[in-house]
């Protein structure tokens, strides 16, 4: 069993900490306060490369593999949880899934230009009035000739006004006896006519990244961009969240790290009964915890990574690394503000941005009930995963690196 | 334009160094980086190769795990990298360091520019530059904190000097040896294209007869300088007086008036 990293994963994720901590840390307060996404960062993260990070070369991606992708995710969230969303949503549930599922005229169309940055990405499942209940989503798609016409409404999207293609989901069978396989996947410009969308405000947390709604009204949208079969969307969704999910696991190893570097480091200055308060043993328990649960975070998401590289179905591992490291991010960053007391509760330190960062993803790509249930589906044997048509392809250095 | 460009693999200087006896320093399991120093002079020497052309090859003297720094540069843009190696370099000191590194250069063809940092942050001595420029027979232009101009086909440069006193401007003939003060550029991440090329590439090794080095000259017992003892300075002592007022302005009044007594403004 080998536990080293390589040295061009250790170049990247010192790559993305220089970024991180040069061009982002300095001001995200601000943006954090004003609930607005800088207008400088998803461009510089394109000409940087870390939107193509694990896609092939040949498709304009930066050609590394899918633990180069989580280290990426828990640098990015070490600074700020806006940063990995966009990583979340243009990379794990949308290009990913167009290099499972897609054609290869797709993979022209629409990976090339988002793993080069010239387009961004994202992913729209959730409705104003279904979540987790994915087969009972609302939106309509209907065939007109070698068209549908798509309508409904989509909430909670992350990108949704920052980004150019979404992912969308439809019912093109409302009336299908089994409610899973009346679903189909489509690739919508969202500049095409009937799109509108809109940013959503008060959020607890990612106050420095966009959120909002997007809404379908008679848009028309050519076969060709339908992604996989009718009726194969739920598949495609679900595959999506496989992809989607380890970016979230990873990157709240990245707010755990943070939480555990702001602790030790108030825990030496502040000086409470006479000592620095890290010598009072309530304070090494917090601080034992958060070690604790990184580690256990570093190992839960790289072995993910590792199933994604070999091509294996990792549905469970990565359901499992999701559950536990976003529940373990919230209690570290929580404890985090303990340790800093009633600094810890202003923003004058960053903790409190960590626990309402790390709140939303108890709840985004699989409430943390969801998860439970899945892993007591798999202990008890209720649930098991079928073949996939496409499988997310195996990381091959020689076809990923190939020019 | 063939530059060339010496770097120090040292280790991170955010790590917690120790010093056991005798002399032993030792810094755990800390990152080793690539001299900080040094890379302004990559940075300068890429700008360089992008503007006239050529190629930028980089040299460290040390072990495999130096190869690691090498990738880095790379990864920032350099186009080779030799790791220089021998068991026989083991205890040189800066004069020997100079020696090894020479002679590397004098295999490398028609060099026009050699770039280093402006000293390493452990060893800290500054000597190897002037060492190498004086062995090469080439002019040293040291603290650059700006190339004004350079002429690769009239074999000429400009710079400014960066020292204590002021800034002085110097005019020299190429082939030259420059050290880089952190006044002369940003130096850039590293680029993935570039991090994908640094970890297929195979680095050289050059040992002491590819360089053709006379053994006889290197290591502890030739040594020119003997580390005698290394000892981590005494602890720093003081007090802290705090300062209180009934307004800004009163601590400010009274905090200046200290400064003052105590002559630090
Ligand atoms: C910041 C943010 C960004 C988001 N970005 C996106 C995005 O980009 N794209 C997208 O499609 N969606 C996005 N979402 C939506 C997110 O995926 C949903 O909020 C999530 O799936 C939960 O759905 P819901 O909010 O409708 O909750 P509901 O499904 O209504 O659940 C409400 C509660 O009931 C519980 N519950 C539901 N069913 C069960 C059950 N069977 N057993 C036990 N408990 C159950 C849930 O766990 C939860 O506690 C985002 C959400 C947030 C907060
Ligand atoms: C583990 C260890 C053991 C050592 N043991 C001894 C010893 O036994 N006896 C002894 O006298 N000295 C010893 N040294 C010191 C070593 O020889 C010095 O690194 C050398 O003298 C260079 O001096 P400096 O670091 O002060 O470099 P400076 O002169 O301060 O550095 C200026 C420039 O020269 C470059 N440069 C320095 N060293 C190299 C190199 N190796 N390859 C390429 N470029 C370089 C730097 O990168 C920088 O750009 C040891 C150093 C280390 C790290």
């Amino acid at each position: 069993m080998d536990f080293t990293l390589t040295p061009e994963h250790l170049m990247i994720q010192n790559l993305v900490r220089d970024f991180g901590q040069k061009e982002v840390q300095p001001t995200i307060k601000e943006w954090d306060r004003q609930q607005q996404m800088n207008p400088e960062t998803l461009p510089r993260m394109a000409e940087l490369g870390i939107l193509g990070i694990c896609l092939p070369v040949k498709y304009g991606g930066q050609g590394f593999d899918y633990i180069a992708l989580g280290l990426v995710c828990e640098e990015l969230e070490a600074i700020d949880t806006s940063l990995r969303v966009v990583m979340s949503v243009h990379m794990g549930l949308n290009s990913l899934a167009v290099l499972q599922w897609g054609t290869e005229a797709q993979k022209q169309r629409f990976l090339v230009p988002q793993a080069k940055g010239e387009k961004y990405a994202m992913f729209g499942l959730t409705e104003p009035g279904v979540g987790s209940d994915v087969a009972n989503l609302a939106s309509t798609a209907k065939r007109d000739g070698s068209d549908y016409l798509i309508n409904g409404e989509k909430m909670w999207i992350s990108l949704a006004t920052k980004a150019h293609h979404i992912l969308w989901f439809a019912k093109t069978d409302p009336n299908a006896k089994n409610p899973h396989e009346g679903i189909t996947a489509f690739m919508i410009d969202a500049g095409t006519k009937g799109v509108t969308c809109g940013d959503l405000h008060g959020k607890l947390g990612v106050r420095a990244g966009s959120t909002g709604w997007v809404n379908c009204s008679e848009v028309r949208v050519p076969q060709e961009n339908r992604i996989g079969e009718e009726g194969e969307g739920f598949k495609i969704a679900m595959s999506a969240l496989d992809n989607g999910r380890y970016t979230v696991g990873a990157g709240a190893a990245g707010i755990i790290r943070a939480s555990l570097e702001a602790s030790v480091k108030y825990a030496k200055e502040r000086q409470a009964f006479g000592k620095e308060i890290g010598k009072h043993q309530l304070v090494q328990q917090k601080i034992a915890y958060m070690v604790q649960r990184y580690e256990i975070a570093r190992l839960l998401y790289l072995r993910a990574g590792w199933l994604k590289n070999l091509g294996r179905r990792n549905t469970r591992e990565t359901s499992l690394a999701k559950w536990y490291i976003t529940d373990a991010s919230f209690e570290s960053a929580n404890e985090a503000i303990q340790i800093h007391g009633a600094y810890g509760y202003s923003d004058e330190y960053d903790v409190e941005r960590y626990l309402r960062n790390s709140r939303g993803a108890i709840i985004y790509e699989g409430t943390s009930e969801i998860h439970q249930l899945m892993q007591a589906g798999y202990a008890l044997g209720y649930r098991e995963d079928g073949e996939l048509r496409c499988e997310l392809p195996k990381y091959d250095p020689k076809v990923w690196q190939e020019e | 334009m063939n530059i060339v460009v010496c770097i120090k693999q040292v280790p991170d200087s955010a790590a917690t160094l120790k010093v056991e006896e005798p002399s032993n320093v030792s810094w755990g399991d800390a990152l080793l980086i690539i001299n900080p120093w040094d890379e302004y002079a990559i940075e300068e020497a890429i700008r360089l190769k992008e503007k006239f052309g050529g190629k930028v090859t980089v040299l460290t003297v040390g072990t495999e795990q130096s190869k690691e720094a090498l990738k880095q540069a790379v990864a920032m843009g350099c186009d080779e990298a030799h790791l220089i190696s021998d068991p026989a370099f083991v205890g040189s000191d800066a004069l020997a360091m100079t020696y090894i590194l020479a002679q590397a250069i004098k295999q490398l063809g028609e060099v026009d520019l050699v770039a280093f940092g402006k000293q390493a942050i452990d060893s800290d001595t500054g000597l190897v530059p002037a060492g190498v420029a004086r062995r090469l027979g080439w002019p040293l232009l040291s603290y650059i904190a700006k190339i004004d101009e350079i002429d690769p086909a009239g074999k000429s440069l400009k710079v400014t000097r960066l020292l204590e006193q002021g800034r002085q401007s110097v005019s020299s003939k190429l082939p030259v040896v420059i050290t880089a003060v952190k006044e002369i550029n940003e130096p850039r991440y590293p680029s993935f294209m570039n991090i994908r090329k640094a970890g297929k590439l195979q680095i050289p090794v050059l040992d002491a007869a590819a360089i053709g080095a006379d053994v006889s000259k290197l290591g502890a017992t030739q040594a020119a300088t003997q580390w005698l003892k290394v000892f981590p300075p005494p602890a720093r002592t003081g007090t802290v007086e705090m300062i209180s007022g009934d307004s800004p302005q009163a601590i400010a009044v009274t905090l200046a008036d200290k400064l003052l007594a105590e002559k630090v403004i």
